[in-house]
């Protein structure tokens, strides 16, 4: 008969608050086909003619706007790609433009000096692409760290420099090599046929997706990020990181090969600023904009940085920024300016990037409910 | 003969300009972990400040004392970038190694671009000394004078880093910072002041680098420092990080083994060779040659 009841505890409440009780919507239960309804909606984004003046220069079906998309849609993979790297295996490696080099140049020097069929040339360029980085990878990584950053931006020096001095006359130097269409599929030419280079896109930034969604969840995917968090523990438990990170680095390099394949049919050539350092770093930026070892973020950063890549340059250009006085509109009219010191700000203040936003933000909007 | 000796020293002005970059680069490296991409800025810095001074400050000019004036002036500005740099963006990071290398990469992107922004993509010509452009005969080979120029800067540079490192105070904690951070800081050292001075260090020389690149190459372009960076993480790896001697054997080695190669072999391929010595180093001593083991 020791029935106290103490008059400060409070009676359970009757019902659970709202914002407690999970999956309280019917929303939740759908989330997991969220993507595949993003997908559908990007399939199908050609067919509309809307007009978004500001976004877009012409209506969303335009070929300069879908070629626009393209390109992102291929950063979006890429960084998706790379973060295989970065944010899941925590490898800072500095040469990822040389596969995507590889694969946009091994591509276009197959097609068009030598004249193969696009499915064979794109075959070998991505076997070509993955056993490059296998082998150099097998040499960088011997190194880790900082260390192994620098090896890697030196390989990626060299594709520069094999691309710029022409050796063989393959490459066209400077000028960059354009595709000869006259051996490709006639759906993949042309103005009219955009849509398709746009639907490829898609499909490459849908299995790049996949591939390191099913990788990341894999038991190898789970080596890999306990690579990212501690090297030796991995190493005590009696597996080799040495072969893991090779894995990791073949795959991810193969992945931007592929890139690379659809990037040169996209903008029909190869020009020699896809080979340049600057092209890695602007990934790193990609990745950590968007929120590294997260499964949208590298996506999302990738599609809004080429975007605003891009744009900021009409942006810079436009009256708005010229009106305003020349210390600021200079500065202003440099995209890379912009980025750059959005990616400062990034580091310090987004360290998730944008993938962490919502996380970042529910407490604030649960707050904001409140009052 | 001569063609030889002609491009030993014009292999050595080239190795000279690479120390001056990776000399700073090397420190950093080895004190604070810092994988500098913003060095470069610094350089472009050092460049465009010395070409600024050369046509508007008064007391400096394109000739004679004047020049001297400038390239004081163009590394003073360096030097007060690195600082800034280090105070403002690098401290707040400390020992968080992988969010500096991207800031320094945010910095070196957003810095390019506004030196860009402010005067222009195309090269400059750049204010240089009427003799720079000159030829010393020597041994029956016609050397560039802003060659040699060079290589007595860097020698100097050389000089006085050493002699820093080994008879001061500061640079007795710098080398010990180099070696174990963790118990100079034990003992009570304020080890960050060592950081700014480093970058400082850094910045002054790989300016006096841009500052001399330009009367070397005879312009100045915004993105010179980027070019020139990637040959000096290599001189750095090669040499050993934290190792200004080491940086020293490196980069001679580097720039021979360039100009000799691009003369007698295609051009170009000289830049090959430097990255097949990297691969051959770092397979035999990953180390480098006179540094500690890179941690991750």
């Amino acid at each position: 008969m020791t029935e106290v009841k103490s008059p400060e505890v409070a009676a359970p409440p009757e019902a659970v608050p709202d914002e407690l009780t999970p999956g309280h919507s019917r929303w939740l239960g759908l989330r997991p086909y969220a993507p595949l309804a993003a997908l559908v909606v990007a399939a199908i984004l050609p067919y509309s003619t809307l007009n978004l003046p500001g976004v877009f220069e012409g209506p969303l079906n335009s070929p300069g706007t879908l070629q626009l998309l393209a390109i992102c849609l291929v950063f979006g993979g890429l960084a998706a790609g790379y973060d295989l790297l970065f944010g899941r295996t925590g490898m800072l490696s500095f040469g990822h433009a040389l596969y995507f080099a590889a694969g946009v140049y091994g591509t276009d020097i197959l097609i068009t000096r030598f004249g193969l069929p696009l499915w064979q040339a794109a075959l070998f360029t991505v076997v070509g692409g993955a056993i490059l980085a296998a082998l150099l990878g097998a040499v960088a990584l011997r190194t880790v760290g900082i260390a192994f950053a620098m090896v890697t931006l030196a390989f990626a020096q060299v594709g520069a420099i094999l691309v710029a001095r022409d050796f063989g006359g393959l490459t066209g130097g400077e000028e960059g090599l354009p595709l000869d269409v006259s051996g490709l599929p006639s759906a993949l030419v042309g103005v009219a046929n955009t849509v398709n280079l746009y639907w490829l896109a898609l499909a490459y930034l849908t299995l790049v997706v996949f591939v390191v969604h099913r990788v990341s969840g894999s038991p190898t995917g789970r080596v890999l990020a306990g690579l990212r968090d501690d090297e030796r523990r991995i190493g005590v438990l009696g597996l080799d990181p040495y072969r893991f990170k090779l894995v990791a680095f073949a795959l991810a390099g193969g992945l931007a090969t592929a890139g690379g394949v659809v990037y040169c049919l996209i903008v029909g050539g190869a020009s020699p600023h896809v080979t340049s350092s600057e092209l890695t770093l602007s990934l790193l930026v990609m990745v950590v904009l968007g929120g590294p070892g997260t499964r949208w973020g590298p996506v999302l950063g990738g599609i809004l940085y080429m975007y605003l890549d891009h744009r900021l340059t009409a942006f810079g250009t436009s009256d708005a920024v010229n009106s305003l006085p020349a210390f600021l509109s200079h500065p202003l009219s440099q995209p890379l300016f912009v980025l750059g010191t959005v990616f400062i700000l990034a580091v310090y203040f987004f360290p998730g990037g944008l993938a962490s936003l919502r996380s970042r933000l529910t407490p604030v909007l649960a707050a904001l409910r409140r009052r | 003969m001569s063609t030889v000796i002609l491009l030993a020293l014009t292999g050595l002005g080239l190795a000279a300009l690479y120390f001056l970059v990776a000399s700073g680069l090397s420190l950093v490296f080895g004190l604070a972990d810092v994988l500098n991409f913003a060095h470069g800025l610094f350089l472009g810095v050092g460049a465009y400040a010395t070409w600024w001074a050369a046509g508007n400050l008064p007391g400096a000019g394109p000739g004679g004392f004047g020049f001297v004036v400038a390239v004081a002036f163009g590394v003073l500005a360096g030097a007060l970038v690195a600082v800034l740099v280090e105070l403002v963006l690098i401290r707040p990071l400390y020992s968080r190694t992988i969010e500096q290398v991207l800031v320094t990469v945010g910095l070196s992107l957003a810095g390019v671009a506004l030196l860009q922004a402010t005067w222009g993509a195309d090269p400059r010509p750049f204010p240089r000394p009427a003799w720079t452009r000159e030829v010393t005969s020597i041994l029956g080979a016609n050397v560039p004078n802003a060659g040699l120029l060079l290589i007595i800067a860097a020698v100097l540079v050389l000089g006085g880093l050493l002699a820093f490192l080994r008879f001061t105070r500061y640079g007795l904690i710098i080398r010990a910072g180099v070696e174990n951070r963790e118990m100079v800081t034990a003992l009570g050292i304020d080890v960050r002041k060592a950081f700014t001075l480093v970058f400082a260090i850094g910045g002054a020389a790989a300016a006096l680098a841009g500052a001399l690149g330009g009367v070397y190459f005879g312009t100045v372009s915004p993105g010179q420092g980027g070019s020139l960076l990637i040959f000096a993480f290599i001189v750095v790896v090669i040499g050993g990080m934290g190792s200004v001697v080491g940086s020293a054997y490196a980069a001679v080695a580097v720039g021979l083994l360039q100009q000799f190669v691009n003369y007698y072999g295609t051009s170009g391929l000289g830049d090959l060779c430097v990255v097949g010595l990297l691969a051959v180093v770092l397979l035999l001593r990953p180390q480098g040659l006179a540094g500690k083991v890179a941690h991750a």
